[in-house]
């Protein structure tokens, strides 16, 4: 379910890191606590975005939720794909779904980040005390 | 909702449940020199029949029979029994904003209409089911183009309704934006030389009205190119609903606020009235409250929903496009009803009959010597004239004669005394503004 090259946070977001660029999207998990997705709002190309803080907002016909970044970079690209079929992020989260693609500015801080394992654990416990 | 009467017996019962000896117990958490001692100077309880007595003489006080030449934000059209009959039908009367909106399709379907109408009024694309009023639409139009630019300076024209400023003053007080006055010419439109001059890559809107304060229209795709020259956005308020039955809507502007009170809502010592806010689709994210959609249900039936509530305090809470966003749902629905009842025709022929009856007035008021147009710019139905004495002594003696006169303009802006912004509408007679204008001519004649 959850690939294993990718890092987790706590707020449900992966990232995948291939040399000083990190890949972003969020989990499984996350696009089925939002319901059918409506909207996504990401940042600009250019625009820098700290680990931790928000960066984007996920819009699903019951909430707005803002995505937090895994880690720190400059974002390079941003998913076209969103901004026409962002229900894209309820069908393929990890894969085609991804929202931005960053230029790490540390690229240590992914190791700080859950593996898939972690994360499988920290969703099941969630699961099972909700 | 009932009323539901306590006694003794019930404030004992009440206390007891929560554990408190007494009510003045309730307030212990104030510190004592803060309470108040002796009891609230209320008059005492009056019978029904008292009651009745009692505002009978109150609406005796009342004045009737005065004709009315004040306009400036709030204006006197005629109205349809129609409209209030049919809000006054409890399903819409009672009903409060629709937290399971769904539920209440008749509801939905009023605003989906309502925001067809503004719509089609302002020549956005985009409209929500209703603000406050156009004061506070105007300035939720001012954070919502801050929001979407990311930029904190907004040029605003002086010609805006100066108690519409002071509502934008009063929300942005503690946001950090910067807020500069660009003036008028003498046509009275927006100086858009100084316009010019002024907006740079930092500006996040220029916000003009029109027909403005004065009354005269502005020269929106002019404005609009100005503005989106520097990536800046143009919000558009609109006071007067009524002159878009002749004018141009504002289609090159980002955003319309208007105030809705010109379409089937009473006068009303200022309220409620309701604010209408419209914008291009690509800026509804921003755009604070909510918006009824039309769609079809699984058998394919029409049907209404919210399609966009889930920016709203009550979903996000501090992080709502505006916390501010209050629903005026019943004043949309007479707007709605009273706009269906005039009619594509009715509205062109009531926007041109103000026209007329307006310009007719000032024909009237400038065969009086002395007497002379501020501003040379086109107007609607208002438009402001200089006289030889103050505005507030020529009133004094026009209520004399039933008439209450113009709006002081140096009321609002102190380089415009002994000018006098005048109204005139359709419930205005010809004769009526013959009777005026005579007054006026002889209140002149006289020596002071």
């Amino acid at each position: 379910m959850y690939p294993s090259d990718y890092r987790y946070t706590k707020e449900h977001e992966w990232v995948k890191v291939s040399g000083d660029t990190g890949t972003i999207g969020i989990t499984d998990y996350a696009q089925h606590e939002l319901g059918d997705v409506v909207f996504v709002e990401m940042p600009a190309v250019g625009a820098k975005i700290a680990a931790g803080k928000v960066f984007g907002t996920v819009e699903s016909v019951k909430a707005v939720s803002e995505i937090y970044a895994p880690v720190s970079g400059e974002v390079t690209e941003a998913n076209a794909l969103l901004s026409a079929t962002p229900e894209t992020l309820n069908t393929d989260p990890h894969g085609a779904a991804w929202l931005v693609k960053i230029k790490l500015s540390n690229p240590s801080e992914a190791s700080a980040l859950m593996d898939a394992a972690a994360y499988q654990a920290f969703i099941s416990e969630k699961e099972a005390s909700a | 909702m009932r009323y539901l009467p306590k006694g003794a017996a019930e404030r004992r019962e009440m206390l007891d449940a929560v554990g408190a000896p007494s009510i003045e117990n309730l307030f212990s958490s104030i510190p004592e020199q803060f309470r108040l001692k002796e009891p609230l100077r209320l008059p005492a309880a009056m019978s029904e029949q008292e009651i009745i007595e009692y505002f009978r003489a109150r609406a005796a006080e009342n004045s009737v029979g005065y004709t009315s030449f004040l306009g400036a934000g709030v204006y006197s059209h005629l109205r349809s029994v129609v409209t209030d009959s049919l809000i006054q039908r409890g399903e819409f009367l009672t009903s409060y904003t629709p937290y399971q909106a769904e539920i209440s399709q008749g509801t939905l379907q009023a605003i989906f209409e309502y925001q067809t109408l503004m719509c089609q009024l302002t020549g956005m694309e985009v409209s929500n089911a209703s603000m406050w009023d156009g004061s506070t639409a105007t300035t939720e139009a001012v954070l919502m183009a801050e929001r979407l630019t990311g930029r904190h300076r907004v040029l605003v024209a002086r010609s805006l309704h100066p108690e519409y400023r002071q509502v934008l003053d009063t929300y942005t007080r503690n946001l950090g934006l910067r807020i500069d006055e660009i003036g008028f010419t003498g046509t009275g439109q927006l100086d858009a030389n100084r316009l010019e001059g002024a907006i740079t890559s930092e500006t996040a809107a220029v916000v003009v009205q029109s027909p403005n304060f004065f009354g005269i229209l502005e020269q929106i795709p002019r404005l609009a190119s100005v503005a989106h020259a520097k990536g800046a956005l143009l919000v558009v308020s609109i006071t007067e609903g009524v002159s878009l039955g002749a004018v141009r809507p504002p289609v090159e502007a980002d955003i319309v606020a208007m105030e809705g009170q010109s379409f089937g809502l009473p006068q009303s010592y200022g309220g409620p009235y309701a604010g209408v806010i419209a914008t291009r689709e690509k800026f509804v994210r921003q755009m604070p409250g909510r918006l009824a959609g039309e769609t079809v249900d699984s058998t394919g039936k029409r049907g209404y929903v919210l399609t966009l509530a889930t920016r709203e305090q009550h979903i996000r809470r501090e992080k709502a496009t505006s916390n501010i966003c209050t629903n005026q749902a019943l004043c949309a629905l007479a707007v709605n009803i009273h706009l269906c009842l005039l009619g594509k025709e009715g509205l062109k022929e009531l926007a041109a009959q103000n026209i007329a009856k307006a310009r007719f007035a000032l024909d009237e008021l400038e065969k009086i010597r002395g007497v002379r147009r501020s501003f040379s710019g086109p107007f609607f139905n208002e438009f402001v004239v200089e006289f030889p004495r103050s505005v507030k002594m020529i009133n004094a003696e026009l209520l004399k004669h039933k008439i209450i006169g113009p709006l002081p303009a140096g009321s609002y802006f102190s380089d415009l005394t002994k000018r006098g912004l005048f109204c005139v509408t359709e419930t205005v007679s010809r004769a009526e503004i013959e009777r005026m204008a005579a007054a006026i001519r002889d209140i002149l004649a006289k020596p002071i």
